[in-house]
């Protein structure tokens, strides 16, 4: 039960995009098309993962036994920056599809805040494995919602009558804020 | 300090060893020619050429997938540049721009009031196109927003114009178009291009033997563009100096303007810009596709045989027309007199299908002076025999020709030769065709002291074009209907008069004309000293028997046979079409046949089969022919132009009618409805003009 709340409120009250605002240049940037934004949440839910298990243990077996908490910003960047290339040069292989639909948004991944931000919140809320994961996959899920619901908005923003002033990412920031208004409506649901 | 610099750096040389570890076992073969043809690309990701972005078409390029020009915003250049980068020869092609294909736009507005969306796209999705027509132009100019080269604006008939200058042909617009009417075209998609029932067409295309798109050509004459507008009739019709003199005008019978006025006097406006061109002193320039290396031999340089080879041509094949007669022209030059198309015209028109880079043998015969197997050893990649069909039917009323009896095209090609030729005494013609016209028309002209004309039906069956008919009874021909001919009245072996039965119509033919049955004792003769037989011509397959010639399959009405979707004949590389195929028909038909036959040979050499044509437009499209119009008053057509009075016509061979002037041909093209399929103008466009006049004047 606990672990359900813990991904609810990852997922809806605490929404790292909409809640947090971590993560907006893929957000604003592969959100046009509703295909490109469902390869982009996939990417990030993996590469969140598998970067706050990698971090995770970084954390508690290298840095905390030596005392090295104040480096964590330092070690996560390097092994986040790592782990994604390696994303990149697997999914480069293994599929050319996912690949050329990604595109140079891949290596942005590498600066991506939200998964960054997965993984410091990890060590700050003090989870311990399980809850990690748990977390990490809730708060990319709750990434890939958001920028999939914005992708639908912007499809059918293209069609409509915008003035020519904010056509294009202004009307996309308006709409992302006027989301952000609606999320709020999930707060107070869990602690 | 020591050890967290350690941790740090332990972490980061993991991290390199991993990544470099994976990149040696995942790696991915790329072509370095994919990053040297990326960076020669333009780098706009526009997606122009069907692929996701630049290196993607690199990518397919270096594949084989694409061509080295696909990139159609470097166009030539870049081109050249991917080419020489790649060691391949640049092999281009015409340019290629979008054109639309409604005439409807604003007139929409007339049904409808719409308030939704500024876009056709929304449109289209929430109200399915408000328009009248399933393929009509919704006008919200979504191609104009949509174009990043600034080639689209949004005319004021509520239609977008393009520009091609600007037109890169990347596609953007026909991407953005919900309904479909705008299409990437290079003239070569555009000569290979026949009527669809998908298509918007106005009655008079679609009745068109050439498929000439005479709505738009009579739109450009409205708006004074005559080089675009004889550019049009051209992508369809390369005759039409010849075309604008003779045609009887099938597409005027069609015209959706007649169910309430006079139809629009087509082919004065045709003639109109064809004769603009001639007078200018300057041919248009046709542009031809790079050669293909390809030859295609023409036999027959009549209206077909030009009309294929001119098609040919602009394809990029290296095309021959072999020819029996001493000039090209075929029926055009001697079968048709000089006071209907004057031979200097001709030639001028002959001679800019010659520029195009055809070669013409002349005076060389089929089965005389070379045969099909020698041609196809000499190395031609198709055969288009179109030979026309030059033997008159006889009637067979004696074993042996009194002197004076000659056959039509005899009597027509003879004066060809040696126009000063006389025709003495009494003259009859029998016959109810055009050729019977004509030779009884040449004939007056020659100085018979009378001539008449037999025919065994009435005047309304005479197949003859009316306009002919009316100028032959006003220059002083007499007619005799409802007589045929029985025998030859001879003194001396010297023809003295010809012994007619009189006749009665009675029950309809399988051709729809009533059947002439003989009346008993009705017998007279009508003296004469000249007679000319002008029953009908078939084609003279003569050579088929020569050594040398490929089986070729005949019909029983001396035919060459072919399949009627490709006018392929039995032996592959050899196609036909005209009036060898058909049987005799008009000009326009056998210039439709020459293009018909050109799309089959371009696909036969270049891909070995000939693609069919899926809803082939064939028929008229019922639901396009109109009993009525509404909102459109009867406005008188224009007068021919006679310039050669009555008087004077008989002892001259001078042509006879002139061509409209600009005035009348601006006032005549205004007459037309530019229709559609479904839609057509108002007479609201009439009274703009007028109110435009009156605010200049």
């Amino acid at each position: 039960m606990d672990m359900l709340l813990l991904a609810i409120g990852a997922i809806f009250v605490n929404n790292i995009l909409l809640a947090q605002y971590l993560g907006n240049c893929p957000f604003c940037g592969v959100s046009k098309k509703l295909s490109t934004a469902l390869g982009m949440g996939a990417a990030v839910t993996f590469v969140a993962v598998v970067a706050s298990m990698l971090t995770w243990a970084v954390y508690h077996y290298l840095l905390a036994p030596q005392g090295l908490e104040y480096l964590k910003t330092l070690v996560f960047i390097l092994v986040i920056a790592a782990l994604v290339q390696f994303a990149e040069i697997f999914i480069k292989k293994q599929s050319k599809v996912l690949y050329d639909s990604l595109g140079i948004f891949l290596p942005l991944i590498t600066t991506n805040c939200a998964v960054m931000g997965i993984a410091l919140l990890n060590i700050k809320h003090g989870f311990g494995f399980v809850q990690t994961v748990v977390f990490s996959a809730a708060s990319a899920a709750g990434f890939a919602l958001a920028i999939l619901l914005f992708a639908c908005v912007r499809e059918r923003l293209f069609i409509s009558p915008v003035p020519s002033a904010m056509r294009g990412t202004a009307i996309a920031l308006v709409t992302a804020g006027v989301m952000s208004l609606a999320f709020m409506g999930f707060t107070g649901m869990t602690n | 300090m020591l050890i967290p610099a350690m941790i740090l750096g332990g972490i980061a040389v993991v991290a390199a060893v991993g990544l470099g570890v994976a990149a040696r076992v995942f790696h991915v073969d790329e072509d370095p020619r994919i990053k040297g043809l990326t960076d020669l690309l333009p780098g706009a990701n526009c997606g122009g050429c069907g692929f996701a972005g630049c290196s993607a078409c690199a990518a397919a390029i270096v594949e084989g997938k694409a061509e080295v020009n696909a990139c159609v915003v470097g166009q030539t250049e870049v081109a050249r540049s991917l080419a020489d980068f790649m060691g391949m020869e640049l092999v281009e092609s015409g340019p290629q721009v979008a054109c639309p294909d409604c005439q409807g736009g604003a007139r929409a507005t007339l049904k409808y009031e719409y308030g939704g969306f500024d876009d056709c796209r929304a449109a289209m999705l929430f109200f399915h196109g408000p328009l009248q027509c399933d393929h009509g132009c919704i006008g919200l100019g979504t191609c104009v927003r949509a174009c990043q080269f600034g080639a689209i604006t949004m005319g004021e008939k509520g239609l977008p114009v393009f520009d091609p200058n600007r037109c890169v042909g990347c596609g953007a617009c026909v991407r953005a178009c919900p309904k479909g009417i705008i299409s990437i075209i290079s003239e070569t998609t555009k000569i290979l291009h026949w009527n669809l029932y998908s298509e918007c067409l106005a009655p008079c295309r679609q009745k068109c033997p050439a498929q000439v798109n005479v709505p738009k050509y009579i739109e450009h004459i409205k708006n004074g563009e005559y080089d675009l507008a004889l550019l049009t009739v051209k992508e369809r019709n390369p005759l039409p100096l010849s075309t604008g003199r003779v045609c009887p005008e099938p597409c005027a019978l069609a015209c959706r303007r007649q169910t309430e006025d006079e139809p629009v006097a087509i082919n004065y406006l045709k003639r109109f810009v064809a004769d603009w061109e001639m007078n200018s002193g300057h041919r248009l320039h046709i542009p031809v596709a790079p050669d293909t290396g390809k030859k295609v031999v023409v036999i027959g340089g009549g209206p077909a045989g030009l009309s294929a080879a001119y098609y040919l041509r602009r394809l990029g094949h290296a095309v021959t027309i072999f020819e029996q007669m001493p000039a090209l022209g075929g029926m055009l030059r001697y079968g048709i007199p000089e006071y209907r198309l004057p031979k200097a015209i001709l030639d001028w028109e002959i001679q800019g299908i010659l520029d195009l880079g055809i070669k013409a043998r002349t005076d060389v015969k089929l089965g005389r002076d070379f045969t099909l197997d020698f041609l196809r050893v000499e190395g031609a990649d198709a055969i288009f025999l179109a030979v026309g069909a030059w033997r008159d039917r006889e009637l067979g009323l004696a074993k042996t020709k009194p002197a004076g009896v000659v056959s039509g095209i005899k009597f027509l090609e003879r004066f060809q030769e040696d126009p000063s030729i006389r025709v003495k005494g009494h003259a009859i013609v029998i016959g109810g065709g055009n050729t019977a016209i004509d030779a009884a028309r040449t004939s007056l002209r020659a100085g018979a002291e009378s001539v008449t004309i037999v025919y065994r039906r009435s005047r309304d069956e005479m197949p003859a074009n009316p306009v002919e008919i009316v100028a032959a009874e006003e220059e002083g021909v007499q007619f005799h209907f409802l007589c045929a001919p029985n025998r030859f009245i001879t003194e001396d072996d010297k023809l003295v008069g010809l012994e007619v039965l009189g006749m009665k119509l009675g029950e309809p033919d399988p051709s729809g004309r009533r059947r002439p049955m003989p009346v008993e004792g009705s017998e007279e003769v009508i003296p004469c000293e000249q007679l000319v037989e002008a029953v009908g011509q078939m084609p003279d397959l003569d050579f088929l028997q020569h050594d040398g010639m490929p089986t070729l399959p005949t019909t029983r009405w001396t035919t060459i046979d072919a399949k009627e979707h490709t006018l392929q004949t039995d032996v592959p590389y050899i196609f036909t079409g005209g009036d060898c195929f058909t049987g005799p028909g008009l000009m326009v038909e056998a210039i439709g046949a020459g293009r018909f036959a050109a799309r089959s040979i371009h696909f036969y050499i270049t891909q070995g089969e000939i693609p069919p044509i899926e809803h082939r437009q064939t028929n008229l499209v019922p639901d396009s022919i109109f009993d009525s119009i509404v909102g459109v008053a009867p406005l008188p057509k224009v007068h021919e132009q006679v310039v050669v009075s009555l008087e004077d016509r008989l002892g001259t061979f001078k042509e006879v009618e002139g061509t409209i002037d600009e005035e009348d041909a601006i006032y005549e093209a205004c007459r037309c409805l530019n229709c559609g399929t479904y839609c057509y103008d108002h007479d609201m466009e009439m009274i703009r003009l007028q109110a435009q006049e009156e605010a200049a004047g």
